[in-house]
């Protein structure tokens, strides 16, 4: 007699009863049409996805086509080009478009497995609800909200952390030669990191909460501590939905714009300095900053630039998949 | 390497709903106890409070005694993760780890209790494990597969293997048979008279053959009627059981005119 501490369901109203015959016939037959009207709809919406799909894809090849055709001296006469080549000057701002948002990536994700844990597993009832609350609440503040804050007051607070980190260790380049303010792609990162965490917290949760109660119970059974059941049971359990729900994260990192434009001075090098200022720009933040001021062959450049960041996201996308397919086998699914 | 069970006067509560009441029973080393009653009786809830594993349902709790070999289960100082190293325990459902191949789910209790173990005394013990099990020739070729991929008879003794690995001093099995065809539940069945010169197995089945052909002693638990608490009727050496029962309530279940 296993004990079930759900509460009950629902129990459905009972289908009502119908006057007549003919009542029931005819509602048969709107049903029947209902149903042909709810199909047609849905496969269009379904279609629909499929056409925004192409219409962008197609859009980003049409109207990046006269600067990837365009000559050297053509792209000469945009203001702010630099580079011989498209590929030359997106080069650099894929680097800090992936730079940004891994490390945004690295510091957000243990962070939110930890706290999707302490909602899941450990917090008392109420106290997980709540916290539950306010993390959807954090994933509902605008990102020009977070630039500013990132601007305006993060920064000031990580200059004596990144001071510390440069002088005890710089001798690893990573943080070498910090320079104040702290306008750099870590501040970013910080701020990306805070931005993405709703999200993979969110998944996360569902996904340890969704872990069968028998195996945890298989672990307990065997001696486990919590920690070592989470880590018996639930984390490989979770495993392919923390990796979803990391590449949502990461897609919304690699796409944000206004907080990386509002932090960070921008630079077009591959550095590795991750507390200098000037070093690197992301592809979202830079068309963000040059649109305005572009016409012509310029829009066409950073169009282009907006395809790479389109092959990108899909890349990543497509990783993700082929990541969790992998172990399919292995899954909790069976 | 089995130890004996004394329970007395032991009450389950969940929250403030009394669930079992005023239990008192000797389980004894290397004999297979069956608990046995209709739906509801708490029989299950019993058994789990042997291992203390009730307490992972919110608000279960337990009033009176129960002694491993004399030692309190319920001692101020016990840990209850100490308790369930000791004392085993075989689900109603198959429960392998699905992330784990077969090898793998066989050392899973293992690597909690110490970390390091030489690789050749670890292929010894799973050998040895699934050869307790009676799973070891169905496997020895796969053991690198995950242990999903296996039928439901053999995922379940997958599962003794694993419990058996610990070395515990009493094995608890939940109704290990109602989600198995009856080839698989024979294996299992076969599995218990061997494994019974070794261990202390507490076994809960609603299977009355099944109590009969596995059990020395059986105990009945019933239930006055919804919302009151089960109880334990009468136990006895399981051929006294089936044949002469001194309580009527017993008669009737175990003669099928109830539950």
């Amino acid at each position: 007699m296993p004990v079930t501490t759900t509460p009950p369901r629902g129990v459905p109203d009972p289908a009502p009863s119908r006057a007549d015959a003919g009542a029931a016939v005819r509602a048969a037959s709107t049903g029947r049409v209902a149903s042909r009207v709810f199909a047609g709809l849905s496969t269009g919406a379904g279609l629909l996805i499929l056409v925004t799909l192409a219409a962008v894809a197609a859009f980003l090849l049409i109207r990046a086509w006269p600067a990837l055709s365009a000559s050297p001296e053509e792209l000469e006469t945009v203001s702010w080009f630099t580079g011989g080549s498209v590929a030359e000057y997106v080069a650099p701002l894929v680097f800090g478009t992936l730079l940004a948002s891994v490390l945004a990536l690295l510091l957000a994700v243990p962070v939110s497995i930890g706290i999707a844990l302490f909602i899941s597993h450990y917090a008392p009832r109420r106290l997980a609800q709540g916290l539950g609350y306010l993390i959807d609440l954090l994933a509902a503040i605008p990102s020009v909200v977070y630039g500013l804050w990132g601007a305006l007051w993060l920064i000031g607070q990580l200059d004596p952390v990144f001071t510390w980190l440069s002088s005890t260790l710089g001798f690893v380049p990573l943080v070498a030669d910090y320079q104040a303010p702290a306008k750099n792609i870590m501040s970013a990162s910080v701020v990306l990191a805070v931005m993405i965490l709703p999200i993979i917290t969110a998944v996360s949760r569902e996904v340890f909460l969704q872990t069968p109660r028998l195996h945890e119970e298989a672990s307990l059974a065997l001696g486990a501590t919590r920690w070592e059941m989470v880590r018996q049971a639930v984390l490989p359990f979770g495993r392919s939905g923390v990796i979803s729900a990391s590449m949502l994260g990461l897609g919304r990192a690699l796409g944000e714009t206004m907080a990386v434009l509002m932090v960070i001075s921008p630079g077009f090098l591959f550095s590795f300095f991750l507390l200098r200022p000037g070093q690197h720009q992301t592809i979202a933040a830079n068309i963000a900053s040059k649109f305005p001021e572009s016409s012509g062959l310029g829009v066409s450049v950073l169009i282009a630039t907006g395809l790479a960041l389109f092959v990108i996201t899909f890349v990543v996308n497509l990783a993700a998949r082929w990541i969790i397919a992998r172990r399919a086998e292995y899954s909790g699914a069976n | 390497m089995s130890k004996r069970i004394d329970v007395a006067d032991l009450d389950v509560y969940y929250g403030d709903f009394l669930a079992v009441e005023g239990v008192t029973m000797a389980i004894e080393p290397r004999q297979a106890t069956a608990l046995i009653g209709p739906s509801g009786c708490g029989k299950s809830t019993f058994l789990r409070t042997l291992n203390r594993m009730h307490e992972v349902i919110p608000g279960a709790r337990v009033t009176g005694k129960a002694l491993m070999d004399g030692q309190d289960l319920y001692g101020a100082d016990v840990d209850p993760v100490t308790v369930r190293r000791q004392i085993g325990m075989v689900f109603q459902r198959p429960n392998p780890f699905p992330t784990m191949s077969i090898a793998d789910n066989v050392l899973a209790g293992v690597r909690l209790n110490n970390r390091r173990m030489p690789k050749d005394a670890q292929q010894d013990l799973i050998e040895q494990s699934l050869r307790g099990a009676n799973l070891w020739n169905e496997v020895k070729d796969r053991l690198a597969l995950p242990g999903s991929s296996l039928s439901g008879g053999q995922q379940q003794r997958l599962c003794i293997a694993r419990a058996i690995a610990v070395k515990p001093q009493v094995l608890l099995m939940d109704e290990p048979c109602s989600a198995l065809d009856p080839i698989s539940t024979l294996a299992i069945e076969d599995l218990i008279a061997e494994l019974k010169s070794d261990y202390t197995i507490v076994i809960v089945t609603h299977n009355m053959q099944q109590a009969a052909r596995v059990s020395d002693r059986t105990a009945f638990f019933n239930i006055a009627g919804t919302g009151k608490p089960g109880r334990l009727i009468e136990m006895d050496d399981t051929a006294t059981m089936f044949s002469s029962p001194r309580e009527q309530a017993t008669e009737d279940y175990i003669s099928g005119r109830f539950g």
